[in-house]
């Protein structure tokens, strides 16, 4: 039987809620600042050297060869493959975008906890909760890889993210903080949601990277080729094969978690509705996901597939992972359609 | 990776696999078998089939499948009757049991098995095999240094090549390396070392294990049964056949199987959210309180029965999956008589319990009698004068029907949904259009029909749970297998399968010289940063004074802890 809940704890939630998007808002401001600015910066040396040299600058792009030979830097200030911090020159607008994200996800934690701590329960039973606390884990896991690598070249797409799903609780999915109804009262909800919103997270700071890789790895040929570089912001960016490397980490963690959802969610599908599998809309996509991003590993393992075709793989499962979010919860009918909207 | 590349090589000439097609007679018939099984089971084909799997998955969500809706099915091809039909031939409302799903998935285990078997195969072979042979130049690999005893130390300890490479192989052993000392008795002894072999172990496990779950999965489908039964408070279910409203087998069922337990519905407790504005009446508990007896005598034993809280009996489990409103009406017929009564289940369409409800009197004479409206729970009429309900309690609880005679058409045999009636072949009596308007009852109220035709009496209300009763034997080894898979990639992605080489020389001028290589399989972010420990545990191990002659510099943390371990060592060894 569910503790009832504390409607003005809730309220405050809801505040924090608000001011930790306004702080993300900035943080996300200064990102896009620091892509312009450093762009240029990059953009003025580097004619000036194209001046100087008269030489075709092949910077920002690494070796292609194993993880282990790393490329010593070729030109001015490019991302270092490595992606570990202290090359390239101080980015500043970055350092303030990275203090800006830290403020908004601190304020947004105490958001997501005070939601929990009103209603009595783990707060992610209703799709508000779903994007407001699945938000606060992509800002999360963002700042946790940030401390070993330096990814910052993501952030805007990651806070920009961050941001498109806190509105879309708010304006879309607003829900005052509730109860669960009884098909949601199980501890499964815990283990189940969790490790899926956490795989989610980080299956979209690979999504971004694979995007990214496509860019990059389309500019290192248009450079090798000999032509200008038309996307100077891509400087920032490591080369493509070192985004595709660490996105196959990150991606290998998040599918360890995505296989797990979904046996979490079959044996709490066996405790709920007597059977473990029944291809009911939601268990549909999610075995597409995983069979998607099974491929996707699959195709790091076969040549011929291995880069460009792989990152598609990935954006593929991120697109499948997003639809089933929004338009499977939403539109789709189906035993899990429970979700608060 | 090596795997691939050979699986590839196999297969590998795009262009040559066309090629092939051309020289196909001359391969014969078991030739052409062959090069099937091998473009079956090669890394292309699987990751073209997995692809495959996922597109042919999603059809599925998007149109109605009987085994989740049947009714749903036939409504959509009445609804669409040209497209219907066609559909229905590709089975795209059987989706998950159509041919060419089946096909696919099929084809994926096939090529799974003849991908594992010589995998399998070739592992045992690795864990059999002594690590691979010394690198003439260990310079040439990936991770590689070189680091050197002063001769003094050396000539202290008595560290020979040979014993520097047995003390080098019995630090690698302890650090979970396979290890093996070659040309011991040469002037450059060395030490192969292989460990992470669990990772091709870890990657057969899950492979394997995914055949598993395919195969529990047709164990529960051939040997299991389910069925569903609506109980009304007060009354009972047997599992035996007839027990059921409706059941499904699997193939190999035979009713034998069947163990009969009965069970009981004591009471059925419904709370709704009172407290709350925004979630006034969302459900917040069901409980059901029931007596449960293992046979016919057994022993009575009181359970309850929750959502996400099924009671296991007599080899199945038991599901609340619904709940709702049974109001007890009493029929009377055109005689006096009574034709039917006891409680009626009502199905609920909304969240507030507005049921519909059917009532059938076949045996009332001279005419059978039938209803067909509404039960509202809390009952309330809005402006137009249209009875609605406010709340699922029921706080004024309310029939509304519309009544027929005629022949009900129950007694040709064809089997009947009770939920809804046929009114082709009724006469109307009369209904919320009519004259006099329909028959509207709260409890206790009764209704004279028009023509004398008989009555209708809503004596009371029970509530009512939906239970769904399934048997699967394959349960078990679905969680079972899809367990070991999950451990099994665990290992195969997190795993990092290296080779190691310590060579050791001595110097003209006594000087011990160690030199190491390391090579993993596939990619491995991690290979540097182990070179880097093995290298300080070899240092620690023989006192190696940290003057940085090493081409792979210890790093200052590392020097420091080097620092420390030395007297530990010293005071160990010496
Ligand atoms: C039901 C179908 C299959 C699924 C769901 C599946 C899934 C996976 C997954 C998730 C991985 C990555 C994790 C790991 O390394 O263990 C993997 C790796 C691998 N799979 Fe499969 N697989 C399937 C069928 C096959 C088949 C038919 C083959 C053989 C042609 C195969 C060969 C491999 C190989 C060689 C690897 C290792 C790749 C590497 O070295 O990174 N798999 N598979």
């Amino acid at each position: 039987m569910p503790q009832p809940v504390n409607a003005e704890l809730g309220q405050v939630s809801e505040l924090f809620m608000l001011l930790a998007s306004i702080a993300y808002v900035a943080a996300l401001i200064f990102f896009v600042l620091d892509l312009v600015r450093s762009s240029t910066t990059i953009g003025s040396l580097e004619s000036r050297l194209a001046r100087e040299k008269a030489t075709p600058a092949l910077a920002g792009i690494g070796a292609r060869g194993g993880s282990t030979s790393t490329a010593a830097p070729t030109g001015p200030a490019t991302a270092d493959d490595s992606m570990d911090y202290g090359s390239g020159p101080r980015r500043g607008a970055a350092r303030i975008a990275v203090a800006l994200t830290v403020l908004a996800a601190v304020i947004h934690g105490a958001a997501v906890i005070t939601r929990g701590v009103a209603a009595n329960r783990v707060p992610w039973g209703n799709m508000y909760e779903f994007c407001t606390t699945g938000a606060f884990l992509v800002a999360a896991i963002f700042l946790v890889t940030l401390t070993r690598k330096d990814l910052r070249f993501v952030g805007s797409f990651v806070v920009g993210l961050v941001v498109v799903m806190l509105c879309a609780a708010t304006v879309g999915f607003p829900t005052p903080v509730a109860r669960l109804i009884p098909a949601l009262q199980s501890y499964w909800l815990i283990v189940h949601v969790s490790i899926a919103v956490a795989s989610s997270a980080l299956f979209t700071i690979t999504f971004a990277m694979s995007v990214l890789q496509l860019l990059q790895s389309s500019r290192e040929a248009k450079l090798l080729a000999g032509k200008a570089d038309s996307a100077r912001f891509l400087r920032l960016v490591p080369s493509a094969l070192s985004l595709e490397n660490l996105a196959y980490r990150l991606n290998a963690i998040a599918f360890v978690g995505w296989t797990f959802t979904l046996m979490a969610g079959a044996i709490w599908a066996e405790q709920a509705w007597g059977r473990y599998w029944g291809w009911d809309t939601k268990e549909v996509w999610t075995f597409v996901i995983w069979t998607v991003y099974a491929g996707y590993l699959h195709a790091r393992a076969t040549r011929g597939w291995t880069g460009t075709r792989a990152a598609w793989l990935s954006i593929v499962g991120y697109l499948c992972i997003v639809f089933n979010f929004t338009i499977v919860n939403i539109y789709f009918s189906g035993l899990h359609s429970y979700s608060g909207v | 990776m090596k795997q691939d590349v050979t699986q590839d090589t196999r297969d590998r000439p795009g262009a040559s696999t066309a090629r092939s097609d051309v020289v196909l007679p001359s391969l014969g018939f078991l030739g052409t078998l062959r090069w099937a099984w091998t473009q079956l089971t090669s890394m292309r084909t699987a990751l073209f089939l997995l692809l495959l799997l996922a597109v042919a998955a999603v059809p599925g969500s998007l149109f109605p499948q009987r085994p989740a809706n049947p009714a749903v099915v036939t409504q959509y091809i009445e609804d669409n009757p040209d497209t219907g039909p066609v559909l229905d031939w590709f089975q795209l409302f059987d989706v998950y049991s159509s041919v060419w799903f089946s096909a696919i998935y099929l084809l994926l285990f096939v090529s799974l098995i003849g991908c594992v078997i010589p995998r399998a195969i070739a592992h045992f072979r690795a864990v059999r095999s002594t690590p691979p042979r010394t690198p003439k130049r260990l310079s040439r690999l990936p991770v590689h240094g070189t680091f050197d005893v002063p001769a003094d130390q050396a000539h202290r300890s008595g560290l020979t090549p040979a014993a520097a490479a047995e003390q080098a192989a019995a630090v690698l052993r302890k650090r979970g390396y396979r290890v093996d000392v070659r040309d011991a008795d040469t002037d450059h002894p060395s030490v192969g070392a292989e460990r992470g072999l669990a990772k091709e172990l870890g990657n057969l496990v899950f492979h394997t294990s995914l055949i598993g779950v395919l195969v529990s999965v047709a164990v529960g489908g051939l040997f299991g049964y389910n069925g569903q039964k609506v109980v009304v408070e007060g009354d009972s279910f047997v599992n035996t056949l007839i027990g059921y409203d409706s059941f499904n087998p699997g193939s190999n069922f035979s009713d034998d199987r069947l163990e009969p337990y009965s069970l009981r519905l004591d009471s059925f407790d419904v709370r709704f959210d009172r407290d709350q504005e925004s979630h006034y009446g969302q459900p917040l508990d069901f409980t059901a309180e029931v007596t449960t007896q293992d046979g016919p005598g057994a022993a009575e034993e009181s359970q309850v029965l929750k959502v996400n809280a099924p009671i296991t009996i007599g080899g199945t489990n038991v599901y609340l999956v619904g709940n709702g409103y049974a109001p007890v009406v009493t029929v009377r017929d055109g005689e006096g008589n009574i034709a039917s009564q006891g409680p009626v289940v009502s199905v609920p369409s909304d969240g507030l319990y507005t049921s519909l409800i059917v009532i059938k009197a076949p045996d009332a004479k001279p005419d059978q009698l039938g209803f067909v409206g509404f039960f509202l729970p809390t009952a309330f009429v809005d402006e137009q004068g249209v009875s609605f309900s406010r709340d699922p309690d029921p706080f004024n609880p309310q029939l509304n029907l519309n009544s027929y005679y005629g022949d009900l058409g129950l007694d040709d045999g064809t089997p009947e949904n009770v939920y809804v009636l046929d009114t082709e072949n009724l006469t109307e009596l009369n209904s919320r259009t009519s004259d006099d308007g329909g028959i509207v009852l709260g409890v206790g109220q009764s209704y004279d029909l028009p023509e004398g035709k008989g009555s209708v009496t809503f004596d009371g209300l029970k509530r009512y749970v939906a239970l769904d009763i399934h048997h699967d034997p394959g349960e078990v080894g679905a969680l079972v297998f899809s367990t070991l898979a999950l451990l099994g990639l665990t290992a195969s992605l997190f795993i990092g399968r290296r080779r190691l080489w310590v060579r050791t020389a001595e110097h003209p001028d006594g000087r011990l010289m160690v030199e190491y290589g390391l090579l993993a399989r596939g990619e491995d972010h991690r290979l540097p940063a182990e070179g880097q420990a093995v290298e300080k545990l070899l240092m620690d191990r023989w006192l190696v004074p940290d003057s940085g002659t090493g081409e792979n510099k210890v790093p200052e943390a590392a020097s420091s802890a080097a620092g420390t371990g030395q007297s530990h060592h010293n005071s160990k060894d010496n």
